[in-house]
């Protein structure tokens, strides 16, 4: 809206739009702030806001006694690798649907989006069986490999909405101008599909980094990624909030990040193009 | 070279056969025009010369060699298309030299095509220049280029000029016409603008629902036009076209007669009626005339120093020679 | 509008996406099915055959049921009020020109990036401890009795965290649909005379109705699947344990699978019934 605003009615919303903004905000600064405190001043009431002795002990406390590099280590892992399968599966897919559509297309993807709408609780059982079976409970494949299919279907719909606003016709010049398929993928469409692609994956390393009903359930000491290292801390032991607070804010920290330069894509991922 | 047939060519989306058997053949260097309305297929013809579409039956060739089942790339045609569709990740060079770099062409020899491209179509000083960054005429002149540098057998256009506003598409029609006489390579020409097609084409071939109308140079089309569609189509203004008591009179279901070869006579005359509205274009002036007994008002090009106004009367009289005259299956008589 | 030849390279490329999908879905849903008509109990005898439909029977007339479907409404109803009335209150606040836009938009996405187990842990202990949270501070400061928030009004609490979860989510896709106004249409209310009021009842809500009712479908599905936040918070306890958690308990904490299976499918039922009207919306959004 390009609009001239009075500049008291600026400096209103101003205020408001920061105070909510801050309102919503503040679990994680509090987090934050409270993993520099120590034990004592974490609970002190009333509440130490920013005048506090600030020490770093609660970090190399929570790395030492649980190894959070491990979990750390593992969530990387998972997250990593079910976006980097997903994609290498959803690419050649959604390029099929997005340039050659068949009157199955639109079946086709909308039934993928329907599996992701299955309830996990539904086939837990099942899911916990095989993975017996198959050796794959408490490993970081086996995880990686589920959260891979939890994901798959947003993978291939988000290649595909951004597939679909690369002209077809810039592909048929590629195939006038003498490039096989192979040429027109690696040439053409990939390098033109790169922010797209780009969006994809950090929108899903996020969901995968955040999933948190199989990785809860499907992992016990071993493949545990950051979600249920996080939620170990459930059980209350004495005083522990400066120690949780560092455990949380280095839980979510990375992804706190790669979230910010992923609002964009969130809305086209998590909407399956519904809104643009 | 660039001599191509169709022969029986059909395509059928589905069960809808879009182009019932066609036959047709462009000969060597010549610039031809698919032109009719839209929906008629001239795109998809064109696209089936490409290889872009799989013919369902019948067979294309070019050079007399057959090529049907060819791909795109194997045809040696060079397209030039309506978004012009051009990488918009590379250079301008780079866009030009795309096609020499799938045929594997020496560097030095695709620095020289693109030199010379470059120089014939004045984009040597945008040559480092991104598509985005450039003008629709710029574009339209790369994409040219891009499909130069290939020396293809022959350039298929699909409305390339439809994206351009109307100053830049006379001087880009005109552009394209010279590129024609320099290269004298076959062109085929596809739009559904009818001027395009009468100032550019040697040969055009009027479509209509996948089936070729007629085909034939500008003026053959436009003096003999083979039927009643031929005749609406292709000229501008359109022919006036009347049926009823007064086609019966030339012993004809419709009889037509173009604007310019109506007289605007004292007195008398085949048709009077009342000035609708005039349009004064300084070289001409068209009156559009309601007709008492016709339900289309009709078009009357005068010179562009008669005036009359809205209301005046107009007196009319034909041209006899040049009075078309259609039978009841809408073909002409002769 | 394509080659032959294209056409069945796509089917070739769509193949492992197809493949993997396609066994992800059917083998374990086909064994859930499997065991809901099983009277399995893995730690108690294991398979001890077949029971009919005994399961979907007992299910549904477990004294546990009608509280999950209750718990399971509360918290979804709530947090879907919750966020889509603040989400359109504060997409419209955050689409008016202010300084340090970017900035605030940030503030308020940050939650939704904030893994379910953290935020649960975080708002448990540092805001709801009845003793050391900081809700507890603040009633005591003004001189009132702390609340054990999570046994007192565990229902609220959930649907307090999650919706702090989720407003992002509202928000943001809100805020993308209001941007998508077009600027003159509500300029042409302006000069017919609409006053703001008017103008948001008439103008900016219909816009909205589209993308009001995308979020409502898609939290709908996330929020008939919240597990962590129940897990981390009450395990259930308090009048919290949803359909989700039912059956979570009952198949992996009583290790009755048959049952649990039973629950999931009626899940599945509920999960495709509401799945079924945002596919309709997303596939006309597909023809355009």
């Amino acid at each position: 809206m390009a609009r001239a605003v009075s500049t008291r009615r600026k400096t209103l919303t101003t205020v408001a739009a920061w105070a909510v903004g801050l309102l919503i905000f503040f679990p994680i600064l509090w987090t934050f702030l409270t993993s520099f405190k120590t034990e004592a001043t974490a609970i002190a009431d009333p509440p130490v806001f920013l005048f506090f002795d600030w020490t770093t002990e609660n970090y190399s406390v929570v790395q030492e006694r649980s190894d959070y590099m491990r979990f750390l280590w593992n969530s990387v892992i998972i997250a990593g690798g079910s976006t980097l399968l997903g994609i290498i599966i959803a690419v050649p897919a959604a390029w099929a649907m997005a340039f050659v559509p068949s009157r199955w297309t639109k079946d086709i993807l909308l039934w993928m989006l329907s599996t992701k709408m299955l309830p996990a609780v539904g086939v837990l059982y099942p899911m916990y069986l095989i993975f017996i079976q198959l050796g794959l409970l408490d490993t970081r494949i086996g995880l990686t490999i589920v959260l891979m299919l939890v994901n798959l279907p947003i993978i291939v719909w988000m290649l595909y909405t951004y597939f679909k606003e690369i002209p077809g016709e810039i592909l048929e010049a590629a195939r006038m101008d003498g490039a096989g398929l192979k040429e027109e993928l690696l040439y053409v469409l990939t390098p033109m599909a790169i922010p797209g692609i780009a969006s994809t994956v950090l929108l899903n390393v996020i969901l995968a980094w955040n999933e948190a009903f199989w990785t809860l359930n499907l992992t016990a000491a071993s493949a545990a990624p950051l979600t249920a290292f996080i939620a170990s801390y459930s059980s209350p032991e004495g005083l522990f909030y400066a120690k949780l607070s560092a455990a949380s804010t280095m839980a979510i920290a990375p992804i706190l990040i790669l979230g910010w330069f992923s609002q964009k894509q969130l809305v086209r991922g998590l909407t399956f193009g519904a809104v643009k | 070279m660039g001599r191509i047939t169709l022969d029986k060519v059909v395509k059928r989306f589905g069960d809808v056969e879009v182009i019932p058997p066609l036959d047709l053949t462009i000969e060597d260097g010549e610039f031809t025009v698919f032109v009719g309305p839209s929906g008629c297929g001239k795109s998809t013809l064109l696209r089936l010369i490409a290889g872009l579409e799989d013919v369902s039956a019948g067979e294309i060739r070019i050079d007399g060699k057959p090529a049907t089942d060819l791909p795109p790339a194997k045809r040696g045609l060079a397209m030039v298309f309506q978004s012009y569709a051009l990488y918009p990740h590379m250079t301008v060079r780079k866009n030009i030299a795309f096609p020499m770099k799938m045929a594997g062409l020496s560097q030095e020899e695709q620095d020289a095509r693109i030199k010379k491209a470059a120089d014939a179509l004045n984009l040597t000083d945008y040559l480092d220049r991104r598509p985005g960054q450039l003008s629709g005429g710029q574009r339209q002149r790369v994409a040219i280029g891009r499909a130069i540098v290939r020396e293809p057998a022959a350039f298929l256009f699909d409305e390339p000029l439809s994206n351009l506003d109307a100053a830049l598409r006379v001087g880009m029609r005109l552009e394209i016409s010279e590129l024609h006489e320099r290269l004298k390579t076959t062109m085929i020409y596809v739009t559904h603008d009818q001027v395009e097609a009468m100032t550019m084409a040697d040969k055009i071939v009027v479509l209509r629902a996948g089936i070729v109308e007629q085909v034939g140079s500008p003026l053959e089309l436009y003096k003999n036009p083979r039927n009643l569609f031929v005749a609406g189509f292709i000229g501008s203004p359109k022919m006036n076209l009347i049926d009823g008591e007064r086609a019966k009179a030339h012993d004809a279901t419709h009889i037509g007669i173009r604007p310019e070869h109506l007289k605007i006579v004292e007195s008398g005359g085949t048709f009077t009626g009342k000035v609708l509205v005039s349009e004064h274009l300084g070289s001409d002036t068209f009156f559009h005339v309601k007709v008492d007994g016709l339900d289309e008002p009709m078009t009357v090009r005068a010179g562009g120093e008669v005036n009359m106004r809205h209301g005046d009367t107009i007196h009319l009289e034909p041209v006899s020679e040049h009075l078309h005259r259609f039978g009841p299956d809408g073909l002409r008589i002769a | 509008m394509s080659t032959q030849h294209s056409r069945s390279a796509a089917r070739l490329m769509m193949a492992p996406a197809v493949i993997v999908l396609l066994a992800w879905m059917l083998v374990p849903l086909t064994m859930t099915l499997w065991f809901s008509f099983k009277n399995y109990l893995p730690l108690r005898g294991g398979d001890l055959g077949w029971t009919g439909f005994d399961n979907y029977a007992r299910f549904v007339t477990s004294s546990a049921f009608w509280p999950s479907v209750y718990a399971t409404l509360v918290i979804v109803g709530g947090v879907l009020v919750i966020t889509i009335f603040f989400g359109v209150l504060l997409a419209l606040l955050l689409d008016q020109p202010f300084w340090g836009q970017g900035v605030v938009r940030i503030l308020v996405i940050a939650p939704f990036f904030v893994m379910p187990t953290v935020s649960a842990l975080v708002w448990k202990n540092m805001f709801m401890d009845p003793v050391n949270g900081l809700f507890a501070h603040l009633w005591r400061f003004f001189g009132a009795e702390p609340v054990s928030w999570l046994s007192e009004a565990p229902l609220f609490s959930i649907i307090l965290i999650v919706s702090w979860q989720w407003l992002p989510f509202a928000t943001l896709i809100l805020l993308t649909a209001t941007q998508s106004l077009d600027s003159e249409q509500l300029e042409a209310a302006e000069m017919d005379g609409a006053p703001p009021l008017k103008r948001f009842w008439h103008i900016i809500l219909p816009h909205l109705s589209r993308a009001i009712t995308v979020v409502l479908l898609i939290q709908t599905i996330f929020l008939l699947a919240i597990f962590a936040e129940i897990f981390v918070t009450t395990q259930g306890s308090f009048g919290t344990r949803t359909l989700t958690y039912l059956i979570y308990q009952r198949v992996l904490e009583s290790q009755n699978v048959g049952l649990g299976s039973a629950g999931g499918v009626y899940a599945i039922i509920l999960a495709n019934i509401v799945a079924i009207f945002l596919m309709r919306i997303v596939g006309k959004n597909l023809d355009t």
